[in-house]
């Protein structure tokens, strides 16, 4: 059964290139990787040999977006890889593909993780009950719509008094 | 009628020149803001813009099918060649003046990416899929301020009303059609903008009456941005924009 045996291995380089790009960080919060943040949609190799990855940007206007491709072009390139990298824009991405690890990992940063199937919301004045990652306070305030990154909003916990960013739902 | 490819080469052209010019007035902006916070936010928006302005170049520099990319689109043509909506290329003046442009903008695009979610054109609905996530985000932002600068001091009543006269005039042209606009319609490739009026009208109308601000007059006025006759302000702008490209060809970092 060499067919078999052929699409074995295939399978096993297969998930071999898909580990090596799940492991890069993001550039802006670099305690997540970009499988964490649900960025990496899937690498496959395809007839030529090549491991084409698939990813997909947060926001169109996001600039770690290039920084990301590039480094898991690099990422790729040195396990040994021939890397092509797709950028797959549909079905959009939406803050729901952060992993639970994802969302430890960003409490545990001191950034505010998105409210789960919050992305829908569409009030002009839609309020969101946001956790202060610093001590579980409730009691807290949007400072501004728009953070230190696209993906991010200020807001403060009126318990501790600690300012810190919450990963906005999209 | 119009073939279809070149029908939309101009259509996705002319939302590209939309998003770009806005995003570049927005960027304006940047440091000089009353507050740090919308020293962050409105070169955020304007991020936004500029990454929809992208995806829509490259699109339709591949409809086109002349080899042109997004930075030639965006860099390299004349000014009767940017077909944007004259609003968006308007100079900000004030923060209410900004805000207030921002909300019409944003309401028009969700109305329109609302349509485009159901296009028969595949890249079409993608970049729609994204943009009207981030178009929720701008009119809620704009929404807000509309809201606190037209129902606030004396002062910020005064200034959103005088930028309320001073940008109706410019939004008639939202829901202008022509033989592009409706030959895609018919494919239902993308909307034909008059048809976009009542969604447009629904979505600002309790913004602007939380506002206090009267309904705007839709009667036709000032246009000429869709077939690239533009106001004096836009040579500056893009003498601006293409700088760099234009002295440096070629330039990247």
């Amino acid at each position: 059964m060499v067919s078999a045996a052929i699409s074995f291995d295939e399978k096993a380089t297969e998930r071999r290139a898909y580990q090596v790009a799940a492991s890069v960080l993001d550039p802006e919060i670099p305690v997540l990787t970009i499988e964490d943040l649900g960025i990496l949609r899937d690498v496959k190799i395809d007839d030529d040999g090549r491991a084409v990855a698939d990813l997909t940007p947060t926001y169109s206007g996001c600039p770690a977006v290039l920084a990301i491709e590039l480094a898991v072009e690099t990422a790729l390139r040195t396990a040994g890889f021939d890397p092509v990298i797709n950028r797959v824009i549909s079905p959009a991405w939406t803050t729901d593909w952060i992993t639970d690890e994802g969302r430890k990992k960003l409490t545990a940063y001191g950034i505010a993780p998105p409210v789960k199937g919050e992305n829908s919301k569409r009030s002009l004045f839609g309020e969101t009950v946001v956790t202060c990652p610093r001590c579980q306070s409730s009691e807290t305030e949007k400072v501004s719509e728009f953070g230190s990154t696209a993906c991010k909003a200020l807001y403060r916990c009126t318990s501790c008094a600690e300012p810190f960013d919450y990963f906005k739902c999209i | 009628m119009m073939p279809l490819q070149s029908a939309l080469f101009q259509n996705v052209t002319r939302l590209a020149d939309d998003h770009l010019i806005l995003g570049h007035r927005l960027s304006e902006w940047c440091g000089h803001a009353p507050m740090l916070e919308e020293d962050l936010a409105m070169p955020n928006i304007a991020l936004d813009l500029i990454g929809q302005a992208r995806a829509l170049y490259t699109y339709a520099g591949e409809v086109e099918g002349k080899g042109r990319d997004e930075d030639q689109l965006a860099y390299l043509r004349l000014e009767r060649d940017y077909k944007n909506l004259l609003i968006c290329e308007r100079p900000n003046g004030d923060f209410a003046h900004t805000m207030l442009r921002q909300l019409f903008f944003a309401c028009f695009m969700e109305a329109y990416w609302q349509e485009v979610l159901t296009s028969s054109d595949e890249t079409l609905r993608g970049i729609a899929g994204k943009a009207i996530k981030e178009t929720a985000y701008h009119i809620r932002h704009s929404g807000e301020w509309v809201i606190r600068l037209g129902d606030g001091t004396e002062e910020s009543t005064r200034r959103t009303r005088e930028a309320f006269e001073e940008l109706t005039p410019y939004l008639p042209e939202f829901f202008e059609s022509d033989e592009i606009t409706k030959a895609l319609a018919d494919e239902n490739t993308l909307p034909d903008p008059a048809s976009l009026q009542q969604s447009w009208l629904d979505r600002i109308t309790p913004i602007l009456s939380e506002a206090l601000l009267p309904l705007p007059d839709l009667a036709p006025a000032q246009t000429g941005g869709r077939t690239g006759r533009h106001t004096e302000d836009m040579g500056f702008l893009l003498a601006d924009l293409q700088y760099l490209q234009r002295t440096y060809p070629g330039l990247s970092w």
